[in-house]
């Protein structure tokens, strides 16, 4: 068999354009009939994998999520994207929400060695929490390559050629397979899952696991504390002139002399 | 991070599935019922709806299954003076989980497909679906929606359809139209009454959007009298094929279609041997030779559909591709229609939620003499009645496909209310809405101001809401005057018919001394509703008494009361819509639904309006004074056809 066998991961995040609310008792936010979808970084990783597989560069993509029943319509949006099969690790709302990017790490890695993948596709962050954490631990675990914050990926023999976009311009990181690329938002526009898709992603394979099954432990090994909302911004004010804009910098001290 | 950056253009998308419109949907098209029908078929269309994906059997006998028995349809009931709550209360509910899931998956990405790369001011402009936005439908699976899977489609039931044309009725009615000529009309009598042959050769390519469908029925010389059609087919000396010949007008999809169902009369021979015409509907491809058509015709709305003259000459059409037996094609025609009609009513309900939706938008922000106009009672006014017939629209849609999911076959009058209520709310709605944004609404820019030329048709086509309105009420009179055949059966052997009499007579006498006859709703309704119900309850008794009245004072010349039935009709579809939203209420309150309490208010609002149209209509419909009026009225017509128009002399005498 030629070609590279893809793991995604595919996190059920609060859709983008919901505002977020703070649960009353301060200990997270409210997602009780909150609209759902994939983590959008999550939908670019799964359309650059999908395009792998399309190029005839990868030969199987699988999408994986860890979390409550409802991460399968998350993952039924992977397939019907183009995805081949998924992994639906459940669990537990109440500890799910207490799992840290750690735990998703030690899952990912077993199921990537469980399934002899190559390449692990993964987004730079789920909107969420905005760790930025998850892809950097699971290379770090599995003791493989990273490239994160992938603007654009390229196969090169053996290797995976990776461009990112920092500050000053472009870098571009190669690694050696097995490796682990987090996404970042210009890597690709993901496609619409079409109804039809939608209708044949119904009958692909969807395994079903439980932490217990990778022998991983995710207890919390943190606590929180509190949740709070940002404070509010205070109301500004508008000078006429720049010169009253620097005598006030001055007076707070923001300018010298 | 994300969150703060704001995310490409979906955020803007996404927040619009919230703010906006989830509507959508697309419509059907034409038709034409005609007094005729409304004569003599008990009107009963036998729908073979089937749970999707299931194929019907080809039938005769149901029709007479539903015609013989007790009709279980509440509209139907309503003409006798009976309260049928089996398929309104509780609110039906057909989707089982897995359903509930397909659909839910659906219509997020359908409705990011009309956000973000279906334009429909575009193609207004252009007077046709821009070719990626068609390539777009075609990959979505829009124009098989209720196509078998097996035969490509995806196999959605009547209200899985509803949900998703509501979201295209919300973005673009040109594009609704389109494939609401395909499938709900153009190819629906191959779903309907097809051949498993038939359906394994053409469905396929047509619920893939390879191929287009097109609904042959309207002539230049008759569009509400389809009966009446010239096109004619005749069978070849061989005796393989007929003989088609005939021009059809204003047909949908007419200039793009490969397929089309053809109505057209042949010449069929009964057992005296006499041979007489009837009409036949055929399967006819562009690709059998001798179809043509003429240039999209230019129009005032949906424009974006083509519409077209289309001609036949000759065409050979192999006899296999009778549709529904040869001298079935009225039937044929009027089950297509009468199962496509529900789909209107959930596009619009889309339609109408997005002319909220703009008119919210404006009304929120806009100030004039110091406020916010949504603080003026005048804009406050349009803005509840607005949601309160988007409401009804709504709750009609789905309590109608529900029922149709369920496996009702008498749902002919609900379908043609739903109809004529959605097509005439929808208009109100824009025209309101247009109304509060003011010079803004009239600008194209704006949006609304297509949106009300798209929604003119709606009360034409697919059977004018005139003569729908002459469907519902003579249909149901039918039915009531049979009950009161058999009332008069009965009084020729009183002895042996006591029951059937005591219980009449007793309803009768207790109406004559101004009792209730016990009607009521208070064991389905929520108790919160009681005042609803009553009023409901309360409206049926009287139109029940109405009816029979009427056809004691008319007989059978009822059919030629126009006045009367329309006012007949009114009364019936506010009644409708009654029971509809105090059982979607009654449910919501039930359920404790965060709407709930908000929906209450709708309730109480247009029970009690709708109680009051209905006395008045009611009353009119036996009024002397009104009666006079109405002579009057014809009299004014008169006049005024006879001299070529408005002939009075001119207030300054030149
Ligand atoms: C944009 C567009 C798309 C269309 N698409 C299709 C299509 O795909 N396929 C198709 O077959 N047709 C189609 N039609 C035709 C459409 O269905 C007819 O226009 C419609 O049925 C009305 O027929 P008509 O225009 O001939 O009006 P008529 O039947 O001539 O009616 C004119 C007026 O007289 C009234 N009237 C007629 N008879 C009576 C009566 N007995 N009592 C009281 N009032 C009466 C009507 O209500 C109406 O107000 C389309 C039309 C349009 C404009």
């Amino acid at each position: 068999m030629s070609g590279l066998r893809v793991l995604v991961g595919c996190k059920r995040v609060i859709d983008y354009a919901v505002k977020i609310r703070v649960r009353p008792d301060k200990m997270g936010v409210v997602t009780d009939g909150v609209k759902h979808s994939m983590n959008p970084f999550d939908e670019i990783a799964i359309e650059e994998a999908v395009r792998l597989k399309e190029k005839k560069l990868a030969s199987e993509v699988i999408a994986v999520s860890c979390g409550p029943p409802q991460c399968q319509e998350t993952l039924r949006t992977a397939m019907a994207m183009g995805a081949d099969k998924s992994i639906h690790v459940e669990i537990d709302l109440a500890t799910y929400e207490k799992m840290s990017p750690l735990h998703v790490a030690k899952l990912l890695s077993k199921i990537a060695q469980d399934n002899k993948v190559d390449l692990i596709l993964l987004g730079k962050q789920a909107i969420d929490g905005d760790c930025n954490q998850t892809g950097q631990m699971t290379a770090a675990l599995l003791d493989w390559p990273q490239a994160t914050c992938a603007s654009s990926i390229e196969k090169t023999n053996g290797d995976i050629k990776v461009v990112k976009e920092v500050d000053g311009g472009l870098e571009t990181v190669k690694v050696k397979l097995p490796a682990v690329v987090t996404t970042d938002l210009r890597l690709n526009e993901p496609r619409y899952a079409t109804l039809p898709n939608i209708m044949k992603a119904k009958k692909k394979p969807m395994e079903k696991k439980k932490p217990v099954d990778y022998g991983v432990d995710i207890d919390p090994r943190q606590k929180v504390v509190s949740v709070e909302d940002p404070p509010t911004r205070e109301a500004g004010q508008k000078l006429d002139n720049v010169q009253d804009l620097v005598t006030k910098l001055k007076e707070q001290g923001l300018l010298t002399s | 991070m994300f969150r703060s950056a704001g995310y490409l253009a979906r955020s803007v998308s996404n927040l619009s599935i919230k703010s906006k419109p989830q509507i959508l949907r697309c419509a059907d098209n034409s038709s034409r019922v005609i007094p005729s029908s409304c004569r003599s078929t008990a009107a009963s269309p036998e729908p073979r709806q089937e749970p999707a994906g299931k194929t019907l059997p080809n039938t005769k006998k149901e029709a007479s299954a539903s015609a013989q028995g007790e009709s279980r349809s509440f509209a139907m009931n309503l003409f006798q003076g009976k309260i049928a709550t089996e398929q309104v209360f509780p609110f039906p509910e057909v989707l089982d989980d897995e359903q509930k899931e397909i659909l839910q998956m659906l219509v997020d990405p359908c409705a990011k497909f009309f956000e973000e790369q279906n334009d429909a001011l575009k193609n207004d402009a252009m007077e046709k679906i821009d070719d990626t936005s068609m390539q777009g439908l075609r990959e979505m699976g829009a124009f098989g929606l209720q196509v078998p899977q097996e035969l490509g489609g995806l196999g959605l039931n009547n209200t899985q359809y509803a949900r998703l044309v509501e979201i295209v009725g919300a973005h673009d009615l040109g594009v609704g139209i389109t494939l609401g000529a395909h499938q709900s009309i153009g190819f629906k009598g191959i779903l309907l009454f097809g051949s498993p042959e038939q359906k394994t050769k053409y469905l396929p390519p047509l619920a893939s959007g390879e191929q287009m469908a097109a609904f042959c029925l309207t002539e230049p010389a008759c569009g509400s009298d389809a009966s009446a059609i010239r096109t004619r087919a005749v069978l070849s000396d061989d005796g393989k094929h007929y003989v088609l010949n005939g021009s059809k007008i204003w047909i949908s999809n007419g200039g793009l279609a490969e397929v089309f169902t053809v109505f057209a009369q042949t010449p069929v021979t009964g057992p005296e041997g006499e041979t007489k015409d009837k009409v036949t509907a055929l399967i006819v491809e562009r690709s059998h030779g001798g179809v043509s058509h003429g240039a999209p015709e230019k129009k005032m709305g949906i424009k974006a559909s083509n519409t077209a003259e289309v001609y036949f000459e000759d065409v050979m059409v192999p006899v296999e591709n009778v549709l529904g037996g040869v001298g079935g094609g009225f039937k044929v025609a009027m089950n297509i229609l009468n199962n496509g009609r529900f789909g209107m009513g959930a596009a619009l309900s889309g339609t109408m939620k997005y002319c909220i939706w703009k008119a919210v938008e404006h009304a929120s922000t806009r100030m004039q003499f110091g406020s916010r106009i949504d603080s003026y009672g005048a804009i406050q006014e349009k803005i509840a009645r607005m949601t309160m017939v988007q409401f009804v629209t709504e709750s009609m849609a789905y309590m109608l496909s529900a029922n149709m999911d369920q496996g009702s076959t008498d749902f002919q009058i609900e379908a043609a209310i739903s109809k004529i209520y959605a097509s005439e709310a929808a208009w109100f709605c824009a025209d309101e809405g247009i109304q509060i944004l003011g010079g803004m609404g009239y600008m194209r820019d704006c949006g609304m101001e297509k949106v009300m030329r798209d929604l003119r048709i709606f009360r034409i086509f697919e059977g004018t809401n005139d003569i729908l309105r002459l469907f519902v009420a003579l249909t149901g009179i039918q039915y009531a005057g049979k009950s009161l055949k058999e009332l008069q059966k009965a009084l020729k052997n009183p002895l042996a018919n006591m029951g059937a009499l005591t219980g009449a007579a007793t309803k009768r006498a207790k109406r004559m001394v101004g009792l209730g006859s016990g009607l009521s709703l208070a064991q389905h309704a929520h108790p919160q509703l009681n005042d609803s119900a009553e009023k409901t309850a309360k409206a049926v008794e009287q139109f029940g008494a109405t009816v029979e009245s009427l056809l004691m004072k008319f007989n059978k010349n009822i059919i030629d009361e126009q006045f009367v039935l329309k006012r007949v009709a009114d009364s019936a579809i506010d009644i409708y819509g009654m029971v509809a939203v105090l059982s979607r209420v009654s449910r919501s309150l039930e359920q404790n639904l965060p709407s709930a309490e908000h929906e209450k208010l709708i309730c109480e609002v247009f029970c009690d309006e709708a109680a009051e149209r209905i006395q008045q209509n009611l009353a009119s419909a036996n009024s002397r004074r009104v009666h006079k009026n109405f002579d009057t009225l014809t009299k004014i017509s008169k006049n005024v056809v006879e001299n070529g128009g408005a002939f009075q002399v001119h207030p300054l005498g030149y």
